[in-house]
């Protein structure tokens, strides 16, 4: 049976330190655009931890959210795309083709969770950065759409492995950067086919939902609520 | 009619085409020193980077895109008029409709640039082509703007023919009245037209076919056009309304392109006798009508929305109509409802330049309602964390100008190169000149009010 990878974000667990943000930059070779860009909109975080304060003032909760792509079942960025750039795997993953992009953004538009991001400008980092770039992963050029791919390339260099070793993938071999960085281990990631894996088990949990679930895009990464007080 | 008649017809609108000032060169060099400049600009945008322009994340599409929707609703001026004009055989089109094609042509040349203008790799815009690729990839016949491409297309192919067609007898008839080059050339262009029962027979039925081919096609065009919004599950532009909503409105601004580049003509090539108030009169008429049923759909899309309650939905609303976007919408519901209205259902207001007004509102309004549909719904799509806003940059606003340069400068040149009314046309119609009622005309009280 293929997999299915999916994810369960705890949001109990989470504490917005932002660790997964900067291990995913790194691991994904994604450019920093530095704070001018990022003040007019251009910061491409694959995953980003949302901020939503509740309550007024002195009584204020802070509750946060990971976003990263919810990698849909019926994903509204696949179908309008005109040159099939933005396409569904066999594995469940909605993968981007940047050599294919030709950048009309629809994807991007159509995207209710606006985990999209257009590379304005040729991608470059400040010195340091630009000499620790993955070689597992393909920088992108201008005006192409990127976006989170759940570490594909760790996710084939796994199987890779497994294969070469003649034997099944584990649960919990592969870890996306996001996961691997998390030290409250609020992300988990993993095959939704296997029925015993963690995170199918998490995704069964009474505390889960997913996000914008009425909009009927069928999302993989599952968010398990915190509990009421 | 008499041949003293047809000679001066012949000679009126011929004028124009053989005989060429200063101010048209001026007139070209202005223009097309403006092209030049949106063309630079957009290489700069090109070897620069989209960055350039003010599109960020969420606001994917903001300027180019409205300038599509733009462009391609001022397409709907002319070809979908005149065709139901010629179809319902209405006497007075025939000073009309020859002006009204050419806008067709070239709003759709220019609208169906900004996609590819739009683009983050313009110069891979021909991926949307159907062609076999040795990598067996065909372009995704499920994206709308796919669609778009097919429709686009197929527009353009079918107004050029629906305008070229009537052209052959006037090619015909300059090629028989000029000399030296002029001459060579528009041999070329009239296909060696004779005039005779035949040809007269052929064409006549190859008008009729095209202008009932092309209604549903001009139709099926801004429906697509509104498909690349209605078909995206975004707050206010998932809507089943869009497809009518769009083609109204395309028609609407259609309208008032033509009736802007029908007074322009007009006085610039003194055709007062040949385009009447009775003209605009009546184009008046159907631009209050147009403009009252583009209000119902705004009504109704904004209603259903409201009542609705779906939070999103209503928070794009918000922010249209009391937001940050609210002056913006009520400058468009001033521009496409306050003034035509009042200007337009007044008999005494419209005459020219009442229509002339009210035309050149439209055109403002509908652009921005062109705007106000792309623009806040992608700024305030679900998850409010990453709502956003738009602020355009210099070189879409340079580009965005350039374009209406283009149109005029295409208008020009068209204008120079070919009599913008159909002179074979307007020698068979009862038209008051051709029936030799000038004078009569000339006491008609609108005539007197603009001359």
């Amino acid at each position: 049976m293929p997999h299915r990878w999916g994810m369960a974000v705890d949001l109990d667990r989470c504490t917005g330190c932002g660790a997964c943000v900067t291990a995913c930059h790194a691991e994904n070779n994604i450019p920093t655009v530095g704070d001018s860009q990022a003040a007019r909109g251009r910061a491409m975080h694959w995953i980003r931890v949302e901020r939503y304060w509740e309550g007024e003032y002195p009584d204020v909760t802070l509750k946060f959210r990971p976003v990263m792509c919810q990698q849909c079942d019926a994903a509204p960025c696949e179908p309008v795309c005109p040159t099939y750039a933005s396409h569904h795997t066999d594995e469940g993953l909605n993968a981007q083709i940047y050599n294919r992009c030709i950048g009309t953004r629809y994807c991007a538009n159509a995207c209710p969770y606006n985990v999209r991001f257009f590379d304005f400008f040729h991608p470059q980092w400040p010195k340091p950065l630009d000499a620790q770039l993955n070689p597992d992963v393909s920088v992108r050029e201008v005006g192409v759409m990127e976006k989170c791919t759940f570490c594909v390339q760790r996710i084939h260099a796994a199987a890779i492995d497994a294969k070469a070793a003649n034997r099944e993938l584990k649960d919990g071999e592969i870890q996306p950067a996001c996961v691997q960085s998390c030290s409250a281990k609020a992300l988990v990631f993993g095959d939704l086919n296997d029925p015993e894996s963690e995170v199918s088990k998490l995704s069964r949990s009474d505390r889960g939902h997913k996000l914008l679930d009425d909009l009927g895009t069928l999302p993989k990464v599952t968010y398990l609520n915190r509990p009421q007080a | 009619m008499n041949e003293a008649l047809a000679q001066r017809i012949s000679d009126d609108l011929l004028r124009p085409v053989v005989t060429t000032t200063w101010k048209f060169w001026l007139l070209v060099a202005v223009l097309g020193s403006i092209v030049a400049m949106g063309l630079g600009t957009w290489f700069y945008q090109m070897y620069m980077g989209f960055g350039l322009t003010g599109i960020n994340m969420p606001v994917y599409w903001a300027f180019y895109i409205t300038n599509f929707v733009f462009w391609i609703g001022i397409s709907h001026a002319g070809t979908l008029i005149s065709a139901i004009l010629r179809l319902v055989n209405a006497g007075w089109r025939r000073p009309v409709t020859r002006c009204a094609e050419v806008i067709t042509v070239f709003a759709l040349m220019i609208g169906a640039l900004f996609p590819i203008i739009h683009l983050g790799r313009p110069w891979l815009f021909f991926w949307l082509v159907p062609y076999p690729s040795e990598r067996l990839i065909w372009p995704n016949f499920r994206s709308p703007l796919v669609w778009d491409f097919f429709a686009i297309n197929t527009y353009l192919t079918g107004s050029l023919l629906f305008l070229l067609l009537p052209m052959i007898p006037d090619f015909a008839l300059v090629r028989d009245k000029t000399t030296g080059w002029r001459k060579k050339l528009y041999s070329v262009l009239a296909l060696r037209w004779q005039g005779t029962t035949k040809q007269w027979h052929r064409l006549e039925s190859a008008m009729q076919i095209m202008a009932i081919a092309i209604i549903p096609v001009a139709v099926s065009v801004h429906s697509i056009v509104s498909f690349d919004f209605s078909m995206a599950v975004v707050p206010l532009w998932h809507s089943t309304i869009f497809a009518p909503y769009f083609v109204t409105g395309a028609i609407f601004s259609g309208i008032a392109a033509l009736i802007l580049a029908m007074a322009t003509l007009r006085k610039v090539l003194h055709l007062e006798e040949y385009l009447h108030p009775v003209h605009f009169q009546n184009l008046g008429k159907l631009l209050l009508m147009m403009s009252l049923l583009w209000t119902y759909f705004v009504f109704a899309e904004r209603l259903t929305a409201w009542y609705g309650n779906e939070p999103s939905e209503v928070e794009a609303l918000i922010v249209t109509q009391s937001g940050s976007f609210a002056p913006l919408y009520w400058t468009m519901v001033v521009c496409n409802f306050v003034v035509p209205f009042v200007i337009l259902s007044l008999r005494k207001l419209r005459t020219i330049t009442g229509c002339v007004i009210a035309s050149s509102t439209v055109l403002v309004g509908m652009w921005l309602e062109r705007f106000l549909i792309v623009v806040p719904s992608l700024s305030h799509k679900y998850l409010p964390y990453t709502w956003g806003h738009y602020r355009p940059r210099p070189v879409e606003i340079i580009i965005t100008i350039s374009t209406f340069a283009a149109m005029m400068l295409l208008y020009t040149l068209f204008a120079k190169l070919v009599p913008i009314i159909s002179i074979w046309e307007l020698k068979v119609g009862e038209h008051p000149v051709a029936a030799g009622k000038a004078a009569e005309l000339r006491e008609h009280p609108l005539w007197k009010a603009n001359p």
